[in-house]
């Protein structure tokens, strides 16, 4: 890395929090998509915002490309690093700065953990709702960047209805407010809060975050339903929509991601159901118990084969931790494997999941499905050997394949996991030449060098389409690699 | 995660087994407690796969890595945290080995660790060591940290031995028979813990044979990588054990979660049957405890309020939660409080407060806290290890409620309704 720029760092940071040597830099070469991989020019550990102020502002400067990374768990490679780029680790700020349970809010730093919030407020009976699989360890600042979702934003929706304000600092040093404290305060003006969120790095670093807490519900009711067959199951979240039930969640997984959270977790799940529907209602007793009754009804018209429901907290929680720890858990079944993440319109589930089906069997690959049924979003897991001579470009293809198809039904590319590296190739697909072009210039109105995650999301100049097996050409010039 | 390491068919298995599965989901993070500390990835569980992955392909020197392989506690918190089931243990047990006969140390970590694998693992040798110590204390301050810290864990005096019969009978109808371990560095430390077990055990009607001539059963030596030594004195603990007994107890849960490792230290050996034939009998005396069903004692005649402190070797590497609980419950008078944040490490683990002296201090500096917030009044423990580190930190806090093995508990309870 260049010499100028390190030593400027270097006013910022003790030696401690700036890494630059090899045996440092490695183990953030990747991040939860290990398929590529880029080593850092260096990583910088910032634990308060003027570091991180001072590091954007000579980025800005120098022109280095920087990303920001909270714990590294992006599945789309969101923060995969650049080469020759800065990492700003932000995982040490990860103070809770303020909690105001009347006013339900609470101001963060960007490297706090999800789950730690709601840790945090239990105690005045509230929670903060949007529940990746992974918030267990991922960050609110990888949460604002990809507008992160989860089984229960159903409900509640994704990241972006629960970020109400937030001090960044934009690409090119300066440092502005977006929002403010209250939910009327974003209607004022342009959405801001709404741009940032879901930009995936591209416009700055959020340094500090107001998010709205929810009352923690009084009541869950978990409902676990199998079926003999996964179209059923795809039926029956259409029964429970028809029936006017909004649940707090609703999941299903196939036979194949069963087994894997089952040899993972052992969470008890039927052991012959070609597929499982997960129903959560959640929120005041009274409301609850009365929605329960008509969900009872309606799953036992839509065929399941067996119904069981959590008679404890503990019950419910072993359902969730066998759905949360599926995608990881499939590494149990299959050597390699692609996580995909598309969407199709709820009503188009069923068509959706036998077009999958047609897809497998064309590549004779296995493809493992957990979804958020509730919202359309589909989690094909596409397993392969890669020691297999072509099984990754077979894969690929059929991740492309299944993408393909979302978009036809009038679908997404994604639904949560975000653009990042792994899907800039799709976008043309979604968006017309012109629709990209102006998303373009609304990125570098705001980061005029283009240094803030460079390469991600747009299928550009610096980051041409993914091209190795013909797709990834960054990998061919040495820049990336791919396990 | 795919790799480019060639190793022999002896390691293979056990090293990149756990490397294939890995897909470095990050879920282990939140578990690991250098990296609650230190927040970096090279300190935590995916980090230091991807490292160990590096230095077996490699990609970077060794003893570049190594500062970050020593700084792992060997906690085994990220090993139930996993989803795809990677056994991290049986890594970076099979790496440490691999990497120690190559290594190269400064000349006190090689004396320090010569003084330890010397001395922890013999009894006679240990109790003259600490003679020894107080003389050393006097000089602590012009010796290197290493040293300060092992000095500054040893007590200020040695307890009195408490012999054990060969065998102790069981107290009315006989309900089964088993071995007792004795342990080494307890034996010295804590000769009471042997004695209230193989005590509480008769109680519940248990046959207990307590060999003579036991050995180390080598676990505190697998953990820094001293393979030979650490079987040469496993070995020398399978003949003394009667043949028709239910179980192998320990009471040490470092040693328990060793010797279930077993398998794996004498793989290839000739004696490999006969270490997994000893491996499979040996349980911990809470989980033997709880498997029979406590004979409930008379109990507390005022209340008691006790924390239980989890040993990362019985939570995580044994996953012994729920059985010291359920023993717990079933004293008449006891009151079971939580200890928050009860997955994480307090520091001790085996030889690290001698190695990593400022991360273990650290570490036993928040168990404290959040020991005392709980305000218990007795706090319990299944493992020697952990014992000591809270009874120095609560000594450093001004503190001196009473810390003890889940056994001493267990036999107070039996003895004060006689």
């Amino acid at each position: 890395m260049n010499h100028p720029f390190i030593q400027a760092l270097q006013q910022i940071y003790p030696a401690e929090r700036l890494l630059t040597r090899d045996v440092q830099l490695l183990p953030y070469e990747s991040d939860g998509l290990t398929a590529f991989q880029t080593k850092p020019g260096a990583v910088a550990l910032p634990v308060d915002e003027d570091e991180i102020i001072s590091t954007v502002r000579l980025c800005h400067q120098m022109e280095v490309p920087f990303v920001a990374r909270g714990s590294g768990t992006s599945l789309s490679g969101g923060s995969l690093p650049i080469a020759d780029g800065l990492i700003i680790g932000l995982n040490r700020m990860n103070r809770i700065k303020r909690i105001d349970p009347r006013g339900r809010i609470a101001v963060v730093e960007p490297g706090v953990i999800n789950l730690h919030i709601t840790h945090a407020v239990e105690p005045y009976g509230l929670y903060y709702a949007p529940d990746p699989s992974s918030q267990s360890i991922c960050t609110i600042g990888g949460n604002i960047a990809f507008n992160s979702g989860g089984a229960h934003c159903l409900k509640y929706g994704m990241t972006s209805n629960h970020v109400l304000g937030m001090k960044v600092v934009l690409a090119d040093g300066t440092v502005t407010q977006f929002g403010s404290e209250s939910l009327d305060g974003v209607g004022i003006g342009p959405d801001l809060v709404g741009l940032f969120v879901g930009s995936e790095g591209l416009f700055g670093i959020a340094l500090e975050i107001t998010l709205r807490l929810m009352p923690a519900p009084q009541l869950y009711r978990t409902v676990l339903a199998a079926y003999d067959n996964l179209g059923r199951a795809g039926d029956a979240v259409s029964m429970v929509v028809a029936s006017g039930l909004l649940p707090g969640a609703m999941e299903i997984m196939d036979r194949l991601s069963i087994k894997a959270a089952e040899a993972a977790v052992a969470a008890g799940y039927p052991p012959d159901a070609e597929a499982l529907l997960i129903v959560e209602l959640e929120g005041e007793a009274l409301q609850v118990e009365a929605e329960f009754a008509q969900l009872q009804g309606v799953i036992e018209e839509s065929g399941a084969f067996e119904v069981r429901v959590a008679q404890s907290e503990e019950e419910r929680a072993r359902i969730w931790k066998g759905r949360k720890s599926a995608f990881s858990a499939v590494g149990r079944l299959s050597p390699d494997f692609i996580v995909q993440d598309g969407v199709v319109p709820r009503s188009r589930l069923g068509e959706a999941l036998q077009e999958i089906d047609a897809i497998k069997s064309k590549y004779g690959l296995d493809v493992a499905n957990v979804f958020h049924a509730g919202d359309g979003n589909l989690h094909p897991l596409i397993l392969y050997d890669g020691r297999e001579a072509g099984a990754l470009e077979r894969a690929e293809a059929l991740a492309g394949e299944i993408l393909a198809m979302c978009v036809d039904l009038g679908g997404s590319i994604t639904g949560e996991h975000g653009i990042g590296m792994e899907k800039r190739d799709y976008m043309p697909a979604m968006f017309s030449d012109q629709e990209l072009e102006i998303m373009m210039a609304l990125r570098r109105a705001i980061d005029p060098k283009e240094i803030a995650n460079r390469g991600k999301m747009f299928p550009g100049v610096e980051a041409p389409a993914l091209q190795q097996h013909g797709l990834h050409p960054l990998e061919k010039q040495g820049v990336i690699s791919r396990e | 995660m795919r790799h480019q390491i060639e190793l022999d068919a002896l390691r293979a298995p056990e090293m990149l087994e756990p490397i294939e599965k890995c897909v470095h989901c990050g879920f282990c993070l939140a578990a690991c407690p250098t990296y609650d500390l230190l927040g970096e990835e090279m300190d935590s569980p995916r980090g230091r796969i991807y490292l160990m992955k590096n230095v077996l392909e490699a990609r970077i020197e060794a003893d570049e890595a190594q500062p970050y392989i020593d700084r792992c506690l060997g906690c085994m918190a990220c090993v139930p945290a996993c989803p795809s089931g990677v056994e991290y243990g049986d890594l970076l047990v099979s790496y440490r080995a691999l990497q120690e006969a190559e290594r190269s140390r400064s000349l006190t970590d090689a004396v320090t660790r010569k003084l330890v694998c010397e001395t922890l693992p013999y009894p006679q040798r240990f109790r003259l060591a600490i003679r020894g110590g107080k003389i050393g204390r006097a000089f602590a301050t012009l010796l290197p940290d290493a040293f300060g810290a092992m000095l500054s864990l040893l007590p200020e005096s040695l307890p009195a031995p408490m012999p054990l019969p060969a065998v102790l009978p069981a107290v009315g109808e006989r309900r089964g028979k088993v071995g007792l371990l004795l342990g080494c560095a307890q034996q010295v430390l804590a000769p009471a813990i042997s004695h209230a077990a193989a005590h509480v055990l008769a109680a519940n009607g248990i046959e207990v044979h307590i060999p003579r001539g036991q050995s180390c059963c080598g676990s505190i030596l697998l953990h820094v990588g001293a393979e030979d030594q650490a079987r040469q004195l496993a070995r020398g603990n399978f003949p003394l054990m009667p043949d028709d007994i239910d179980a192998i107890i320990t009471t040490a849960a470092g040693c328990g979660s060793g010797m279930n490792d077993y398998e794996l230290l004498f793989k290839g050996e000739a004696d490999a049957e006969r270490a997994r034939a000893f491996s499979r009998l040996v349980m911990d005396f809470s989980a033997y405890l709880a498997s029979i069903g406590l004979r409930p004692p008379p109990g507390f005649a005022e209340e008691r309020v006790v924390a239980y402190q989890d040993a990362c070797h019985l939570l995580h590497a044994q996953g012994h939660q729920a059985e010291p609980r359920a023993l717990l419950r079933q004293v008449p008078n006891l009151r079971l409080v939580n200890i928050a944040d009860a997955g994480m490490c307090c520091g001790s683990a085996g030889t690290y407060n001698i190695d990593q002296p400022s991360i273990a201090a650290e570490l036993g500096k928040r168990k404290v806290a959040a020991i005392l917030a709980a305000e218990p009044d007795v706090i319990v423990s299944g493992n020697i290890g952990c014992i000591t580190q809270m009874r120095a930190h609560l000594n450093f806090v001004g503190d001196d409620r009473p810390v003890m093995h889940l056994a001493q508990l267990l036999h107070q309870a039996y003895s004060e309704g006689d």
